[in-house]
């Protein structure tokens, strides 16, 4: 929570990636199809911004367009200030050294040794040899891999792949990293392996991080904002805090809920959600509740998180039929600042 | 009938075949590697879409592709004589059969090209590669193994060709197979013509093989 705070304070006045009013239409032979419409979004200076979405809901396609691989419809994309799509081949090149990207795919390529392929884009940029070289080591370092030098891709792990791939975005120093499903090819300790070389990218060097994902884990575990992306615009987005804490949209509460979905069979009527902060969380609430307002309740799932330091969760009780009683409790709950909505038929 | 004499002719003409395959498959390749690269790249989803020159491209390939390497061989004799100045002989074969050979060894380059990862050439652009980084650091280098077994089949394709081109005085093993082997019935020179011929096939067969291997870090 500090570094977040940090950065609000040195934030300057100027987004470092903004989009204004993009959108992008593909015309496959079967007709017209939308994958953008109109998505406004600012990411500041040291932000790790997670865009989060279906697959087919254009999230490949919106980090694609923020360094040009797509070419947007309409609609402009600043990167720094400098509206990108106005550069001429050139320019947009040099900008692109400063926007490092990778994939889910990792796409090394596989005949050149893991160093060479660090050394690739610094061959691009046309860095002299002498410095390429010591660069190259340096990322090695960074990337703790300085032993897989010489090796190819194919003799490396998928986690190793990604590291090199790392490295390789980092070569021309970029301002901005762009990560599209960097984790989901890889396995969930190789993936809690690779977000913390990320944050730990993102705090000692300064650099952006836009993470494209459909896993809310990714978002939990590194995030500080979030973007929620649903059939082509952008549903919600903020802190991921905010986010977590209080998901406002349908498709988010889809989001952040669906991997804990309740079998039909626990449902029932008088269920309701509720909602912790890091205070409430810590102050056994459910327990005191029960005592002072004699509300029998009943705990249908409650799930705890740690997120940017905060401890903060949620929990679907079910209520007693009796009005009074139900009220009461919800009252109860309300005055201590927690959030309690009523569950409908669908949790999700 | 076998002498000393035939023994030299038969050495000669290996040479001579040799010497037209090896010049043929080499000036093909001028030709038909940047053909390759250019039908990779000029597709519509290529690097550089270029609609037109694709198009023309293609129908360029596909109409010389089409005729038979017999009737070239005869078609492009003024073209020959206005090049080498003489319509027989080895060097005289060289040019139908680059012409022929070109856009062969054109689409064997675009298939290999074309198995590059794509993704791979995406993550190039992200880094800010130009399309000429991208053919001569990305794409050729990563299609290194398959178009070194591409090389083995042009080279190997063209060393048959050229023995067609015995019918018209082209020279080599396979003019030799024709004049004695068919003309004159000397079934024993035919024989030896064969397996010189298959033998040469073997060998570049097997050294493309081998160093697309060697080449190969992808196993």
């Amino acid at each position: 929570m500090r570094r977040v705070t940090n950065i609000d304070n040195n934030r300057s006045q100027q987004p470092i990636i903004e989009i204004k009013d993009l959108v992008k239409t593909f015309h496959p032979k079967s007709g017209e199809v939308k994958a953008l419409d109109g998505i406004n979004l600012s990411v500041n200076q040291g932000d790790i911004y997670g865009i989060i979405g279906m697959s087919g809901a254009g999230k490949s396609t919106l980090v694609r367009c923020i360094n040009l691989l797509e070419k947007p419809s309409s609609g402009h994309i600043f990167i720094d200030g400098q509206d990108i799509s106005t550069l001429t081949e050139k320019e947009l090149r040099i900008t692109r050294y400063s926007v490092g990207m990778i994939f889910q795919q990792f796409n090394l390529l596989m005949q050149r040794t893991a160093e060479k392929n660090i050394l690739f884009p610094l061959e691009i940029a046309g860095v002299d040899k002498e410095t390429a070289k010591k660069r190259t080591s340096e990322l090695l370092e960074l990337v703790s891999l300085p032993d897989k030098a010489k090796a190819y891709p194919t003799q490396l792990s998928g986690g190793q792949m990604q590291r090199i791939a790392i490295a390789r975005a980092l070569a021309n120093n970029p301002k901005i990293l762009l990560c599209d499903e960097a984790t989901s090819a890889l396995d969930p300790s190789t993936t809690r392996s690779i977000l913390n070389l990320l944050k730990e990218i993102n705090r000692k060097l300064g650099i952006t991080i836009v993470i494209i994902t459909h896993e809310m884990s990714v978002v939990e575990e590194i995030c500080s904002h979030v973007a929620i992306i649903d059939e082509s615009k952008i549903a919600e987005y903020g802190r991921v805090e905010d986010i977590f804490r209080n998901p406002k949209t349908e498709i988010a509460k889809k989001m952040i809920y669906s991997e804990r979905e309740l079998s039909p069979v626990a449902m029932g009527k008088n269920l309701y959600r509720i909602v912790f902060d890091e205070k409430s969380s810590s102050d056994s609430v459910i327990a005191k509740m029960i005592l002072e307002t004699k509300a029998m309740v009943n705990i249908i799932y409650a799930d705890m998180k740690n997120i940017e330091g905060f401890t903060y969760g949620q929990m679907v009780i079910q209520l007693p039929e009796d009005e009074l009683s139900a009220s009461r409790a919800i009252n109860y709950l309300r005055s201590h600042q927690i959030t309690v909505e009523e569950v409908g038929s669908n949790v999700g | 009938m076998w002498d000393s004499a035939m023994t030299t002719l038969i050495i000669q003409g290996t040479f001579e075949t040799l010497y037209m395959t090896i010049a043929s498959t080499f000036l093909a390749y001028v030709i038909g590697l940047p053909m390759g690269v250019l039908l990779v790249t000029s597709d519509s989803e290529g690097i550089v879409p270029m609609k037109l020159s694709n198009k023309v491209l293609n129908i360029i390939v596909n109409i010389t592709r089409s005729i038979p390497f017999l009737i070239l061989l005869i078609a492009v004799i003024p073209l020959t004589r206005l090049i080498t100045g003489t319509s027989i002989g080895s060097t005289a074969t060289i040019v139908p059969l680059v012409i022929a050979a070109a856009p062969f060894v054109a689409r064997l380059v675009e298939s290999s090209i074309k198995e590059v990862d794509q993704g791979i050439i995406e993550a190039s652009l992200s880094m800010g590669a130009s399309p000429i980084q991208i053919v001569t650091k990305v794409m050729i280098p990563e299609a290194k193994p398959s178009l070194i077994i591409g090389a083995a089949i042009a080279t190997t394709t063209i060393l048959g060709y050229s023995a067609m081109a015995g019918i018209v005085g082209g020279g080599g093993l396979g003019d030799i197979a024709i004049r004695f082997g068919y003309y004159r019935y000397e079934t024993g020179v035919m024989v030896v013509t064969v397996i010189l011929l298959v033998l040469v096939v073997q060998i570049f067969q097997e050294a493309g093989m081998k160093i697309a291997q060697k080449q190969d870090r992808r196993k």
